[in-house]
């Protein structure tokens, strides 16, 4: 399989208030070949949403390299990896316009990494894909078309943001624990529905949660950080060994450690 | 008068719009606005005493504006200054831009033709209206042409969600200069309307008129509630010619001009108040009922 994304040695520390350096990255090494669909754990202050947001050049690492196929991307802003990253975030707020409608948002996300011309946006060529497009999620989406998506449920928001985000098929999908904001029904609906998207186009995905249940139930690999570093790397085979009560023997550890 | 009101509040209303572009759509304030407006004034005033065409002079003060915008949206994205601090250097530089166009603190345009001059079979103030009408419908077709491009929603997604934005790609800091580019483009033609309105250019003709560009778009808000973008623009003008009737019925009611912006300023205030002043009485009724 093809390397898609690669880490080398990455680290991030950031200066506290009292001048100490606190490393929330400390020089990992990642390779995430196409096809993978990672399922991310690890405890609060693990480094997870650190190593997304490095990903995506949210934040610039201090030290370490980053390679999408093989071009560097360490220095690349975020903006102009968007055309190979997406992402869902955690807070149903983050991911989409609030004052824009369901179908302007759709239309931006269709031009996901491209040049933005003073051309009219063209949005009745698109309408009735999208109208089928929400229908396909099956929550009512289809009807608010034209709702600001500031007007939606959680719920809504967020399939609406999995939507936008695989909407153009990007190499790379970064889901930050994209169900927790959710009720456990609406968590489990989205959960599926993420599981559809990422065969039906095979998306390469990496996947922050927080439920160990779903770090095992999802995806072909899986990975735990724990103080910066990945503490545990399963291939498929071995995850499929995993037991959840293993995770939690595993997690009791990094527990104890701390106290 | 009252058609006198209307004629300013159509001219008043392109600053409003101006403020609009930045203020509700990117969601921060800039007070470029109060060196860009008397900016625009003055290199029409200029240009018109050196004998160029009214209209081709509204064309030029439009570049300046936008030139202003530039250097706050410069300063601001690039130079990371925020955007407060960056719109009020640049409003202060631009007191001795301003100098050195009209190399004195004011300028007059008598006996210099104004863009009023075209229209000067119809009766009073009526020139006004017409100008003030077609400027306004211009500039809100061109910005409902530009909001609703690609680059336009990614310009409004810039200012709705800015992570988000960026996230799919939208190159967020290049929105904002447009933003002000535009922006401070669009004050500086109000500036230049209503300084061919008045007759003359001044370097202190800014003071204030953030207030009064922001309490024509608030009383547009107020009255209209939930509407789409082209209505809320229209509702600016709107507000903007509420905003001079309310001014002309208070001068009416004998009210000291001197004193006219602490009325300005109030108005605005009572007006940014009242949601929390809704709040408050219903909150009242409720406890009534309770009681």
């Amino acid at each position: 399989m093809t390397t898609l994304l690669n880490l080398k040695q990455a680290t991030k520390t950031i200066q506290n208030e009292s001048d100490t350096n606190t490393t929330i990255l400390d020089h990992v090494d990642l390779t995430i070949r196409k096809g993978e669909f990672v399922t991310v754990l690890g405890g609060n202050g693990a480094g997870k949403t650190t190593l997304f947001n490095s990903i995506t050049g949210t934040i610039e690492l201090t030290s370490g390299k980053l390679y999408i196929g093989d071009k560097e991307v360490t220095r690349l802003p975020e903006e102009k990896r968007a055309r190979h990253i997406s992402r869902v975030f955690q807070d149903p707020k983050m991911g989409t316009a609030p004052r824009m409608t369901v179908a302007e948002n759709l239309l931006l996300a269709l031009k996901r990494g491209e040049k933005r011309h003073l051309l009219p946006r063209k949005m009745k060529a698109q309408r009735d894909s999208f109208q089928t497009l929400c229908a396909s999620v099956g929550n009512g989406l289809e009807k608010h078309l034209d709702t600001p998506t500031g007007h939606l449920s959680g719920g809504q928001r967020q399939s609406l943001s999995l939507l936008m985000a695989t909407l153009t098929r990007p190499e790379l999908l970064l889901l930050d624990e994209h169900t927790a904001a959710l009720d456990p029904k609406t968590a489990k609906r989205l959960m599926e529905l993420t599981q559809e998207v990422i065969e039906t186009h095979q998306l390469t995905c990496l996947m922050i949660t927080h439920r160990m249940e779903d770090a095992l139930k999802y995806g072909n690999r899986l990975i735990v950080l724990e103080n910066g570093r990945i503490k545990l790397d399963l291939n498929a085979r071995e995850k499929a060994q995993m037991k959840l009560e293993d995770l939690f023997v595993l997690f009791e550890e990094e527990k104890a450690q701390i106290i | 008068m009252v058609i006198s009101a209307i004629a300013q509040g159509l001219l008043w209303a392109v600053l409003g719009i101006g403020i609009f572009t930045t203020y509700r759509i990117l969601n921060f304030p800039d007070l470029t606005a109060e060196g860009s407006f008397p900016l625009g004034a003055a290199v029409a005033v200029t240009a018109i005493v050196n004998e160029i065409h009214p209209v081709l002079v509204m064309g030029l003060a439009v570049l300046a504006g936008m030139s202003a915008g530039l250097v706050t949206g410069l300063l601001y994205t690039k130079g990371k200054v925020p955007v407060i601090l960056a719109g009020i250097l640049v409003m202060t530089a631009l007191h001795s831009v301003m100098l050195y166009v009209m190399q004195r603190p004011n300028l007059s345009l008598l006996n210099h033709p104004r863009i009023f001059d075209s229209l000067a079979f119809l009766p009073n103030y009526f020139d006004a209206v017409v100008v003030g009408l077609a400027v306004v419908s211009l500039v809100i077709g061109l910005l409902l042409f530009f909001f609703y491009t690609s680059l336009g929603q990614a310009y409004i997604a810039t200012g709705d969600n800015e992570a988000m934005a960026r996230s799919f790609g939208i190159q967020t800091d290049r929105m904002k200069i447009i933003g002000l580019v535009f922006s401070n483009g669009i004050i500086a033609l109000a500036g230049s309307l209503i300084a061919q309105n008045n007759g003359y250019a001044d370097v202190n003709g800014g003071t204030g008129v953030i207030v009064i560009g922001l309490a024509s778009l608030i009383i547009g808000e107020v009255a209209f509630k939930d509407v789409t973008l082209g209505e809320r623009l229209i509702s600016i003008v709107i507000g903007s010619i509420l905003y001079q009737l309310l001014l002309l019925g208070v001068i009416r009611l004998g009210f000291d001009t001197t004193y006219i912006r602490l009325f300005s300023a109030s108005i605005l205030a009572v007006c940014l108040m009242i949601p929390q002043i809704r709040r408050a009485l219903k909150l009242d009724t409720l406890i009534r009922k309770e009681g």
